[in-house]
């Protein structure tokens, strides 16, 4: 089945946000929105879940700690004990600085990587905005027309009524 | 003028600003060539850089004795710069941290120029326990990394050790969090430039698009950095302040130094923080997004957190004269009113005295008063980290070897050298990267016309 790609811009973002609602209650598949901020209560709206980065955060930070621990005693208890001052040498708590550094350098590191590899941002990427004024102050609204009932007019007529500035479409490449 | 933060009801961002005015007033200074002015402070900033230059290339070439140290007191004007500049940079993360998660809004305008502030004082300050090493082409065995002495690994319970681990992990997380605030933005530099700037931008800027899910995704993670960076800013110079409160020497002997020196640090870097953006504002005209506002709401910052300050100062003294100690009450009435207690007269004068005067509200409404009052706030907390370092040390346990201490050209050249490495830095970046946020200003502004037609919208 073909598929087009309708893109609407606006230039409020309360507008794409009752165009999104239409769309939701009328279930027209929505593909994305692209905006120069975020807008707040698109999530649901677009069905979008939460994202699992705490739970990153968490285990990468977890991680760091165990790590740190394990590092230091290895190094100052059973590698080569050293008597530092007559202090013993599993001193943990002189070791929990380090240790909470590291959670926090492992946790933070992780939660930047994460959010890079799922939103496909990295150097030198070539992707291209939609639009060349979505960094600056329009709000893009992405619909997949695969629904036969609908015409071209119905979308026309859609855009229209909720103020999108600008309409375009192209051939959909793939069929989600 | 009535006084702006405790009416609440003027807006954070003045002049009915549009998303696409925010982009043509925050990107548009960095299109054009800069102001004479700009050229003017670059080549002060330049200047100073290359002093500092001269002088730790001859420090580095003769040896640590170019320095005014001697037996007595071996630690002096490389450790002060140290613990200064690490205090400039607890601001900036404070201001995108805590401010985040407490949801101040006003931050928007200020956020990214101070984190950019904490990142090159934190370069600054890391230069100096470099420096101060004397041979800084072995900087490496402060890292625990297999070697052929044993392998003999860094011991774990020095705070030494523990300022390599905190510095260096404050760096990165700080470094990390702006460049993720930068990327929206960096796409915008990227849509609005041709040529070359486009690919470079281009390739900064990670090929961000803007999609909602991306946008979902970065709010968690950017709340999640802060969640991660509150604690560090705290740790940080708790850790620096052990260098100190480890050592059993009176006048530094004091469990009170961790929160002492958080405190201080915010303090200090608060006080650069609006030093900064009083010229900037004026500079690259933000006065707009840099509004009296934000100007009065890190002035209270600045009162509540110096007289902070005095409780502690307050505390110290109280502490020597309950402890019954002798060693440590001779150690602060020496502070107080030996042969440097003009120091100690300089650092209460700056930080406890000058900063009250922002009760006023006339004080706060006036910008070179303000601006008076950071500058001695700067040099009060620059003067509270030597007269803890060295006024502790000059007289000691033994009356034979009491001795005084005079900075070398040496010493003074490196200070002055950190401070146009700071300015140099900071420069560049005005002059190359938004010095706002601005998509997330975009988030806060006011839209008088939408609001109105939704009111009709109501009526009808």
């Amino acid at each position: 089945m073909s598929c087009r790609l309708r893109y609407g811009a606006f230039a409020d973002d309360r507008d794409l946000l009752d165009a999104a609602r239409e769309c939701q209650e009328k279930g027209m598949p929505v593909r994305d929105v692209y905006s120069p901020y975020p807008i707040h209560g698109l999530d649901p709206l677009l069905g979008l879940k939460r994202t699992r980065l705490p739970f990153v955060t968490l285990v990468a930070g977890a991680t760091g700690l165990a790590l740190a621990f394990w590092f230091q005693y290895w190094t100052s208890a059973h590698n080569w004990p050293l008597n530092v001052g007559g202090k013993p040498y599993d001193s943990f708590p002189a070791f929990m600085p380090v240790a909470f550094e590291l959670t926090i350098l492992f946790g933070g590191l992780a939660t930047a990587f994460f959010l890079m590899a799922r939103s496909g941002l990295f150097p030198g990427s070539r992707r291209e905005p939609v639009h060349v004024r979505v960094t600056d102050d329009r709000f893009v609204l992405v619909l997949e027309h695969r629904d036969a009932s609908l015409s071209v007019e119905d979308y026309e007529s859609f855009w229209h009524r909720h103020g999108a500035v600008e309409t375009w479409s192209e051939v959909c490449g793939c069929n989600r | 003028m009535a006084d702006h933060i405790a009416t609440g009801e003027t807006p954070l961002i003045t002049g009915g600003k549009t998303p696409a005015q925010v982009t043509a007033d925050v990107f548009g200074p960095l299109d054009r060539k800069p102001t004479w002015l700009w050229y003017a402070a670059f080549l002060l900033a330049a200047s100073a850089l290359i002093v500092g230059v001269v002088s730790v290339t001859y420090q580095i070439m003769t040896g640590i004795g170019t320095w005014g140290l001697n037996r007595t007191i071996g630690w002096a004007f490389d450790i002060t710069n140290f613990v200064f500049w690490v205090g400039i940079g607890h601001a900036g993360t404070l201001i995108s941290a805590v401010l985040l998660l407490m949801r101040q809004k006003w931050r928007t305008s200020i956020n990214r120029s101070a984190e950019a502030m904490t990142i090159f004082a934190v370069i600054c300050a890391g230069l100096f326990p470099l420096i101060h090493m004397g041979r800084p082409w072995l900087c490496y065995w402060v890292f625990p990394y297999p070697n052929f002495r044993g392998p003999l690994w860094v011991n774990w319970r020095s705070p030494l050790l523990w300022d390599v681990f905190a510095i260096g992990t404050y760096f990165t997380i700080s470094l990390v969090f702006w460049y993720i605030g930068l990327v929206p933005d960096l796409a915008t530099l990227r849509d609005r430039a041709r040529g070359l700037r486009k690919k470079i931008f281009g390739f900064l800027s990670f090929g961000w698009d803007g999609s909602a899910r991306t946008w979902s995704r970065y709010e968690v993670a950017c709340l999640l950095l802060a969640a991660l960076a509150t604690p560090l800013v705290v740790s940080v110079h708790s850790v620096v302040s052990t260098d100190f409160a480890t050592a059993n020497l009176p006048g530094w002997h004091t469990t009170v130094f961790p929160p002492y020196f958080v405190i201080g640090a915010i303090f200090s870097g608060f006080a650069m923080v609006l030093t900064l953006m009083l010229i900037a504002r004026k500079v690259m005209n933000f006065e707009d997004y840099i509004t009296m506002k934000h100007i009065g709401a890190m002035c209270r910052v600045i009162v509540f957190t110096g007289s902070i300050v005095g409780l502690a100062y307050a505390t110290e003294l109280f502490t020597a004269w309950y402890s019954g100690s002798e060693y440590e009450q001779f150690a602060f009435n020496n502070r107080m009113f030996g042969p440097m207690g003009w120091s100690y007269g300089i650092m209460v004068g700056c930080n406890v005295i000058a900063p009250q005067f922002l009760w006023l509200r006339k004080v706060r409404n006036s910008l070179p008063l303000i601006f008076i009052i950071t500058l001695l706030v700067n040099v009060g907390m620059w003067f509270e980290r030597f007269v803890i370092i060295v006024t502790s040390l000059h007289r000691d346990f033994l009356p034979s070897s009491w001795t005084s201490y005079l900075p070398t050209w040496v010493e003074i050249g490196t200070l002055v050298g950190s401070f146009g490495l700071f300015f140099t830095l900071f420069l560049l970046f005005c002059r190359f990267l938004p010095m706002i946020a601005a998509a997330e200003i975009k988030t806060v502004l006011e839209h008088p016309e939408r609001d109105a037609k939704d009111a009709d919208r109501r009526a009808a």
